[in-house]
Parts: structure tokens; sequence; C-alpha cells
């Protein structure tokens, strides 16, 4: 079984985030990191792999200047290598552009099995899997907090409003993953060093035979106009609770009327 | 341009259309002078007095979709809707499980971009969103540029709805064509957990827990708290990850949007994805140890201390008022 997993690298969120003056895309500087909710994706593909006799994890990530530092890190939990797209032209691309260079990315592993997270940390806008899946010709199912492999079809248990539906999706499909669905491996000093030597193959976006004006700002048709500060709620009183922290929650909930 | 014609993707759960559904309506009837609603399900006819009153003259109905998930078939039924001369200006997606699968399909389907997380939707010469970004602490205005329809999916309570005074919406039938490998995708069973008290998102208390509690067990303290309020019990994520509490529970930017009169944070850091679904709140209060957690910048009123000494101290005391 082919399982491809895409992994984005983000900036780290832990550093403050701005956005360029001019342009208003997301300031990219520093080193990429391996978006964290991607981790659930690798181990579930690795999990699965493992079940299957012959399977192989191959990640796909679209980054700017040739960026691996994420892809060595989902490497070392075990994945097999990487397809990594970077090119000059993507700067600016929206989901939808960035969909069309991974469906086509994705295309080469001819996958059974494609995994996303449900969103990315940075970006969030949720959509890309699924239209990664349209482009493909493929099922999906989003949401999922449990993927079993059943032969030559899925099954998953895929969150509601109400609860979760149990859904049953033939192969080969795309499955976007909660943070709950598994809990991810940290890599082993042996993963680390078995890394360094996995193939990540390289491409530009002539080499999947993508134009140019299909992604990147051009292809995004889209712009900001504006970007201004929102009203700031302002903090209000904070108070040391001396044994009579409740009775203060007690007297705001009277003043406001709530009891 | 003007905006003469807007589509509002018209959800429905148990008890008819959704919340967010007529949200959507609501504002769409001040942007556009034709407003038309896409729906599905064993029983759109049902749903068309309510989607009519609430603005939507036209209710396609893509029909009962014998198990399947949404995505494929009502991005189908739009796109060949919309390919067969009929196009809206606008497209209005609810954020929503299935809406978001709509919305990436139809949008690969049609070659459009999408707009999400939109929190506002004026028309000013052309459609112009807002977006929270930073937690909140900015607010981006972005706009199409390219050919209609735009595709928009809007978060929860970003409006309010309202009723107008439209007669119940023609019917009419859209099925989908054939999506094959793409619609193949089955539920076989649903399961819906157990939930008393008023519903999360239209609760007008809301006491949420995160991990602070320390346990799972501790949760209990909230669901206390809340039902002595006639409230509803949320979370963060990090306790609904760590499986102490159903998702359903979960506020922020990948849960629910709330607007309660009040929201009491219980061992809640504050980070910014949990901020955005709760930001809204008339009145917040918060409850953590450290003086120094990012909660205490929206907090109107602040306890720096232990929720297990404030939490059981606060429900006897409203238990003692009777
Ligand atoms: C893409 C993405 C989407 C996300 N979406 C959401 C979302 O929708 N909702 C959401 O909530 N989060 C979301 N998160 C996660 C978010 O970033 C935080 O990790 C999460 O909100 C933290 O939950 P917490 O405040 O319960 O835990 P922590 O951050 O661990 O905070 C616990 C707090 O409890 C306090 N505390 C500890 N002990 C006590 C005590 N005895 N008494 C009082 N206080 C105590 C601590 O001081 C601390 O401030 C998302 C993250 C990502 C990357
Ligand atoms: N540049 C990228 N490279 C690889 N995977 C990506 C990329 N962007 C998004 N994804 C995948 O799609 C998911 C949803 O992304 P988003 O639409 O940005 O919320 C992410 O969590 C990733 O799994």
């Amino acid at each position: 079984m082919n399982v491809v997993v895409c992994v984005k690298q983000i900036p780290d969120p832990a550093a403050p985030s701005s956005l360029d003056p001019t342009t208003h895309n997301l300031v990219r500087t520093g080193k990429l990191i391996l978006d964290d909710s991607d981790s659930y994706g690798v181990e579930m593909a690795l999990q699965l792999a493992g079940q299957v006799e012959g399977s192989e994890v191959t990640l796909v990530s679209m980054a700017p200047g040739g960026e691996v530092s994420g892809l060595r890190t989902a490497l070392a939990m075990g994945a097999a290598k990487a397809i990594l797209v970077s090119d000059d032209a993507l700067a600016g691309s929206d989901a939808l552009g960035t969909a069309k260079v991974l469906a086509a990315a994705i295309r080469r592993a001819q996958p059974d099995l494609v995994l996303a997270a449900t969103e990315s940390t940075d970006g969030y806008t949720g959509t890309l899997p699924v239209q990664v899946a349209e482009l493909l010709g493929m099922p999906s199912v989003t949401f999922a907090k449990s993927v079993a492999v059943e032969g030559s079809k899925v099954v998953v248990e895929r969150q509601t409003e109400a609860g979760y539906d149990e859904v049953e999706c033939p192969l080969p499909a795309v499955v976007t993953v909660t943070a709950g669905v598994v809990e991810p491996r940290y890599p082993s000093f042996k993963g680390i060093m078995a890394a360094k030597s996995k193939p990540v193959d390289t491409l530009t976006i002539s080499d999947l035979g993508i134009d140019p004006s299909e992604v990147g700002a051009t292809g995004a048709r889209q712009g900001i106009v504006q970007v201004a500060e929102a009203e700031a709620r302002s903090a209000g009183e904070k108070v040391v609770d001396e044994g009579d922290g409740a009775q203060r929650i007690v007297a705001f909930l009277e003043q406001i009327k709530v009891i | 341009m003007a905006v003469n014609k807007i589509w509002v993707l018209a959800e429905s759960g148990e008890s008819g259309p959704l919340p967010l559904t007529l949200e959507l309506l609501t504002h769409a009837r001040g942007l556009a002078s034709t407003v038309e609603a896409v729906s599905w399900g064993a029983d759109v006819a049902s749903a068309a007095a309510v989607l009519g009153e609430y603005g939507a003259s036209v209710v396609y109905d893509v029909g009962d979709l014998a198990g399947a998930l949404p995505g494929p078939p009502v991005a189908a039924a739009i796109a060949s809707l919309v390919k067969g001369g009929n196009a809206p200006d606008a497209i209005l997606i609810p954020a929503t499980y299935d809406g978001r699968d709509v919305a990436g399909r139809l949008s690969a389907a049609l070659d459009r971009p999408v707009l999400t997380n939109v929190t506002g939707l004026n028309v000013d010469e052309d459609l112009r969103t807002e977006h929270q970004v930073f937690g909140g602490s900015h607010t981006v205005t972005a706009r199409f540029t390219g050919e209609g329809p735009g595709i928009f999916v809007i978060r929860a309570k970003s409006f309010a709805a309202e009723p107008g005074t439209g007669s119940a919406a023609q019917v009419v039938a859209a099925p989908a064509p054939d999506t094959g490998a793409t619609g193949a995708a089955r539920i076989l069973n649903r399961h819906v957990e157990e939930r008393s008290g008023p519903k999360l998102d239209e609760a007008s208390v809301v006491v949420s827990g995160g991990r602070g509690l320390g346990a799972a067990e501790n949760y209990a303290l909230v669901e206390e708290l809340a039902s002595l309020l006639h409230g509803a019990a949320g979370a963060s994520r990090a306790i609904v990850d760590a499986g102490w509490v159903p998702y359903s529970h979960q506020v922020g930017q990948t849960g629910k949007t709330v607007k309660p009169t009040v929201y009491l944070a219980c061992g809640i850091s504050g980070a910014t994805q949990h901020l955005v679904g709760m930001k809204g709140s008339k009145n917040i209060v918060a409850v953590n140890k450290d003086q120094d957690a990012p909660i205490f910048s929206v907090a109107d009123l602040g306890i720096v201390g232990d929720v297990h000494k404030v939490l059981p101290a606060l429900i006897e005391a409203l238990k003692a008022r009777g």
C-alpha cells in the first residue's frame, strides 16, 4: 500500500507572526518546521503502513527555498521518502493553487491512501485536502478521529456536530485527520540519523507541467485590500484569590444580572 | 459591480435549517436583490417555508443523498447549475464540516478560489470580506479579483439571524450528476452523543474548562457550574484532544464560536485559537493560577487562583443562593 502524507512546513508558531506591509503575505523568515497538525497524519500513515506488508509512506510538501527541515522531522519519524515542490513562482499561492501543485506531485506517488490534517496551523483554510481529492478524482473523508484500512477500503469515524459518523470509503481516497486520531511518536536518534540519507525528490512546477499563471499570486485571483488593527478588547479587573475569588465572581454575575 | 444574486448553502440539522444558515440568508438579503438557497436531504420541501421567511425566493433541492457524504454530490449539483448558465455573483457556505467539503469540491470543480474564515461581508464596489487574524488582534479585508462566482466560507455568529417577510421558497429540483469515484464514501452509522441543557452555541452562559483542571474527572466541576447557571459546558482543544470531553464541546478556531452573555474560562491559558472562538462574548470571567496567562488580557474579571479552590467555592455559593 502506498500511503502519501501531505506535510506542511511552517514558521514556528511560537514566534510572533506578522504580515508584509506591501504584499500582505505572511512573513516567512527563518527555518520552517513540521506543522504539528501534520505529525498526526505522519503517525497514522506509519501505523497503517505497518499493518500491510510491502507498504511505503511518502511525504509530499510544497515550501519555498528548497526547505527540508520539517520533512526531515517526518522522515525521522519513519517515512521512507519525500517529494518537495519548491519554486519561486509559487509565492503567494492560495489553497487552490497549492492543491493543484500537491495533486500533481501526489499523482507521481500512485497513492492508495492520501492523508492530510483537517487544517494547517498557519493557513487554516481547511479546504485544501478536499480540493486535492477533487483534482485527483478521489473520494474524501474529512475530520477523521479514527482510521482503519480493511482490504480495499478505509473505515473512518468522522466527527460531526452531534457525535460521529462511521464512514466507509473505497481506496484510493483522501482522508483528513484530527489531532485526536493517534499519538505521534518522537523521532529516535537512529531515526534522525537515518533521515539524513533518505531521498527527497525536489521538483519545480515545470517538472510537474504546471503553468505559472495557475499558481502564485496571479493564480490566487484574490487580494488583500487592507489590514487594520481590530478593536482591542481591554482587560478588566484582575484580582489575586485570597479566598474571596468565588465571592468576586458571584458579585460580578449579579452585577451583569446573570443571577 | 452590483451584487445581484447570492446563493446560500442551506445546511439543515435535526430541527430544520441550522442557525448559521439563517444568519447567512439574513445577511445575504441586505447585500443582493435575489437570494436563493441550495439544500439537500429527504425533506427539503418542509424547510422551504423557513428558508423563504429568511429571504430565499428559491431553494434548489439536491435531494436525498442516500448515505453519501454531502461534499461531492452537492458541489456537483451546484457546479452543473453554474455551468448551465445560472451563475450567482457569490456563493455563501457555512463553516461546518460538510460546508467546508462542499466549498473545496466546488472550488476545484469550477476552478474558482475560496475565501475562508470569513467573519464579515460587505459591498464596497464589489464584495469585501473580513477575516480575523492573529487571534483577532487584526482584521484583514480581502476581495476576489477574478471571474465569479466568488466562494465564501463564513464562520458562525458573524451575522445575526432575523426573519424577513418572504413567503415559502419555491422548491426547484437540482439533482446531482453522477459523481463517480469521488462520491463513493458512505455513512454506515451515526452516533449521537447525549447532551442535556442548552446548546453550546446558543447558551447565554458558557462555562469552559481547560488543561488547568488537571484531570478528566474534574470536568464535573465545570458541568455542575454550567448547570447551576443554566448554561452550557465548553472546553479548550487541549482537553478534547486528551479525550476528557467529546469534540462537540470545543470552543475556538476549529470548534464552536460562542457569544454568550458571560463566558467563564476555567484553567484555560487563552491561546489565540481559543480566543477567536469566545472573544465576542459580552462578559468574560477567567480563573487561572498564572497571573500572566493571556486569557486575562480579554477578561472583564480575572481571578488569579486555583480552579480546585475557586470552582468548588463558587458552586457552594451558588447553591447557597438557591
Ligand atoms: C490549527 C490549530 C487549531 C486550534 N484550535 C483550537 C480551538 O478551536 N480551541 C482551542 O481551545 N484550542 C485550539 N488550538 C490549541 C491551542 O493552541 C491551545 O493549545 C489550547 O487552547 C490550550 O488549551 P488549554 O488552555 O486548556 O491548555 P494550556 O495552554 O496547557 O493551559 C492550561 C492553563 O491552565 C492554567 N492552570 C494550570 N493549573 C491550574 C490550576 N490548578 N488552577 C487554575 N489554572 C491552572 C495554566 O496556568 C494554563 O494557563 C488549536 C491549535 C492549532 C494549532
Ligand atoms: N504547502 C503544503 N504542503 C503540504 N501539505 C499542505 C500544504 N498546505 C496545506 N497542506 C495540507 O493540507 C492541510 C490543510 O491545509 P489548509 O488548507 O492550509 O488548512 C494541511 O494541514 C496539510 O496537511
